[in-house]
């Protein structure tokens, strides 16, 4: 499926890679006020979004707010903003391109993947702010946060398929992006950022037939609540990371020929 | 054999004219297999058209090949089947070596990076590594004119200083093979003088150049051999001089010298020493040998002899010189036209005509019949070599 010579050219392009991602990290902070603050602005304003909520239910339900709660949906959102903005960023990446597509040979996975590695160095800051905060706040560790870099790379496996799956669509159909965009922020709703799949009760498993949402959990299972995650979503959400990755890249390279005359 | 870098056989591109669907409103009819089976079929659906046909070529290593022809023609498109851009419907392309395609100049420039930054970014498009970039960053810098407008974001910069910036980079890659789409007409003379020598050591050094232009005394001088399409088809593979020659012909539907009551044939363009040349600098001698082939008899007539610029067509000079030494003969009169080369630096086309002294009435046209150029480095602009030498008035 996935032929040595597809993984050799990305490797010869590397450098063109790195030079894209640079390019999308710079100019998302040039001539900006804010510069690299932006990469933290994203995470924060979803943070106080889920503790605006978490406050409701609480008040709801009378029970008080605890650390566990705000630290579950800090250490959720960051990873859901890397979600966002990869998919919304890689959607894009080749209709934005069209003039290299149309006038210079390289393999155009390099784009998509751009994209993705770009909010992965936003997603970097992010995290590092935030471990900072949690470690003084409190919340402990233990031996569970070993899973974590294996969450991680899943997440990021999945990531990189669907932006590249759409990245592909897109460039065939245009209205692609805006029917991404819509689901992107309807998508906050079912997948439990804001609150556990728990909350659900008997429905939970619905929710976690989304993988993101399942690694989502399973984050939060192994950082705040210090539990082993549970290694059915995890074999689950793996088999989504790999075999995705596998079926989007031989789609997007079985229509790349196509790519420079349909743009 | 083994020499070859480039090798084209029975390459046939197609293009569909108008709209392709473009929305998932669109989608009904079966989706991924219209994408995929354009490449299939082979003969012209509805709205399509032939961009390349069956065009066969190879390009030995080390070969500097000019392709010229008029827009349209499918040079651009031959470009992008090269650099594996578009992938042809029929036929097979083989391009050995790495390869680098200058189609676009500033391809990939990001409006709100600076200068410098630029540079690392379009020579990684490129496919420089950052260390080439990094040890010819100086050269670059010095080539564009440009070193102090280094850390200005590129969208200040005038359309000029865009092109020679994004030219400047283009030219410092060093790939074994260079394709070169019409990117050498940015920039002022100086500038193009500039490009020009640069391409000039980019062959001498081994790559291999395919160069399309426009500019027919950039192709002369850069390119031994020379491509002619039209229409998709390639109409001629020769010498430079010859090909240009046929091009500019075919520009002209007038075709040559049938039905008329003076023939002039074996039109041939030498220097001093009676060597073929197409290629002069100003100041040199010339001779054009001709026949003549007539009936009748030419005493009274005059023959024409015009020299065009072939790249905006200025006329250069338009005499009638006397023929009385052609005698009325059945034979073919073997004539000698000498004359000084005094023009400057460009592409030029020698025209004939035959014209009966008193009247109105050619005998003969012969357009185009020789293309020349003149090559050098004395001047900015200009046709007429005027030879100026400054000295102290004692």
């Amino acid at each position: 499926m996935i032929k040595n010579e597809m993984i050799q050219e990305i490797i010869t392009y590397r450098h063109l890679l790195f030079m894209l991602t640079w390019r999308d990290i710079k100019i998302k902070y040039k001539q900006s006020i804010m510069g690299f603050m932006w990469a933290i602005l994203m995470p924060v304003l979803v943070v106080s979004a889920g503790i605006l909520v978490k406050t409701a239910f609480s008040m709801f339900s009378g029970k008080p707010i605890d650390l566990a709660s705000v630290a579950s949906v800090s250490v959720k959102s960051v990873p859901w903003a890397f979600f966002v903005g990869s998919i919304r960023f890689a959607t894009s990446s080749l209709t934005n391109n069209m003039n290299l597509i149309t006038k210079i040979y390289f393999p155009r996975e390099v784009l998509p993947l751009a994209a993705t590695f770009s909010n992965l160095f936003d997603f970097i800051i992010a995290a590092t702010l935030l471990t900072f905060i949690l470690a003084f706040s409190g919340l402990g560790l233990s031996i569970y946060l070993l899973w974590l870099p294996l969450l991680l790379i899943i997440f990021i496996l999945i990531t990189t398929a669907l932006g590249m799956f759409l990245a592909c669509a897109n460039l065939f159909f245009r209205d692609v992006k805006y029917i991404v965009e819509v689901i992107l922020t309807f998508a906050i709703f079912f997948t439990p950022v804001f609150y556990e799949a728990s909350m659900l009760g008997k429905w939970a498993p619905v929710l976690l037939l989304n993988p993101i949402g399942a690694l989502l959990e399973c984050i939060n299972t192994t950082v705040v609540l210090h539990h082993a995650p549970d290694m059915f979503w995890i074999s689950y959400s793996a088999l989504w990371g790999i075999g995705g990755l596998l079926i989007a890249w031989k789609i997007f390279h079985d229509a790349e020929f196509a790519f420079a005359e349909r743009i | 054999m083994s020499d070859v870098v480039i090798e084209a056989s029975g390459v046939c591109k197609k293009f569909k004219r108008g709209e392709v669907y473009g929305s998932l409103r669109d989608l009904v009819p079966a989706i991924t297999k219209k994408v995929f089976s354009q490449r299939r079929s082979v003969e012209l659906q509805e709205k399509e058209f032939w961009a390349l046909k069956d065009v066969s070529f190879q390009v030995e290593k080390g070969e500097a090949v000019g392709i010229i022809g008029p827009n349209g023609a499918g040079k651009s498109t031959m470009l992008k089947l090269f650099s594996g851009i578009l992938r042809p419907n029929k036929g097979h392309i083989a391009v050995k070596g790495r390869l680098s395609a200058l189609i676009e100049v500033g391809a990939g420039f990001h409006p709100d990076l600076t200068g410098k930054e630029n540079i690392y970014l379009n020579g990684a498009i490129l496919g420089m590594t950052r260390k080439e970039i990094d040890n010819k960053l100086e050269e670059i810098v010095e080539f564009s004119g440009l070193s102090g407008l280094m850390d200005t974001p590129v969208k200040r910069y005038s359309s000029g200083m865009y092109a020679r910036l994004g030219f400047s980079v283009a030219a410092h890659v060093n790939p074994d093979l260079l394709l070169v789409d019409e990117v050498l007409s940015v920039g002022d003379m100086k500038f193009q003088q500039k490009c020009i020598e640069k391409m000039k050591s980019v062959r001498d050094s081994g790559s291999t150049i395919i160069f399309i232009s426009h500019n027919f005394e950039s192709v002369n001088i850069l390119c031994p051999k020379t491509i002619f399409l039209q229409n998709g088809q390639i109409k001629n593979i020769g010498k430079t001089p010859e090909v240009i020659k046929e091009y500019v012909n075919s520009a002209r539907s007038y075709d040559g010298n049938s039905h008329q009551e003076v023939t002039i044939n074996n039109i041939i363009l030498a220097d001093n020493n009676n060597a073929l040349n197409g290629s002069f600098i100003p100041g040199d001698k010339a001779r054009i040998s001709l026949e003549i082939s007539t009936q009748r008899s030419l005493k009274d007539c005059l023959l024409g002899f015009l020299v065009h610029r072939v790249t905006d067509g200025i006329s250069v000079c338009d005499y009638n010189l006397p023929l009385d030494m052609v005698e009325e003969s059945s034979k073919s009169t073997p004539l000698v036209i000498e004359f000084d080369m005094n023009l400057l630096r460009g592409a030029y086309a020698i025209s004939f005509h035959i014209l009966s002294h008193g009247s109105t009435r050619y005998l003969n046209r012969t357009y185009n019949a020789i293309i020349f150029t003149i090559e050098e480095r004395v001047s900015w602009q200009g046709i007429s070599h005027l030879n100026p030498v400054v000295r102290k008035l004692k």
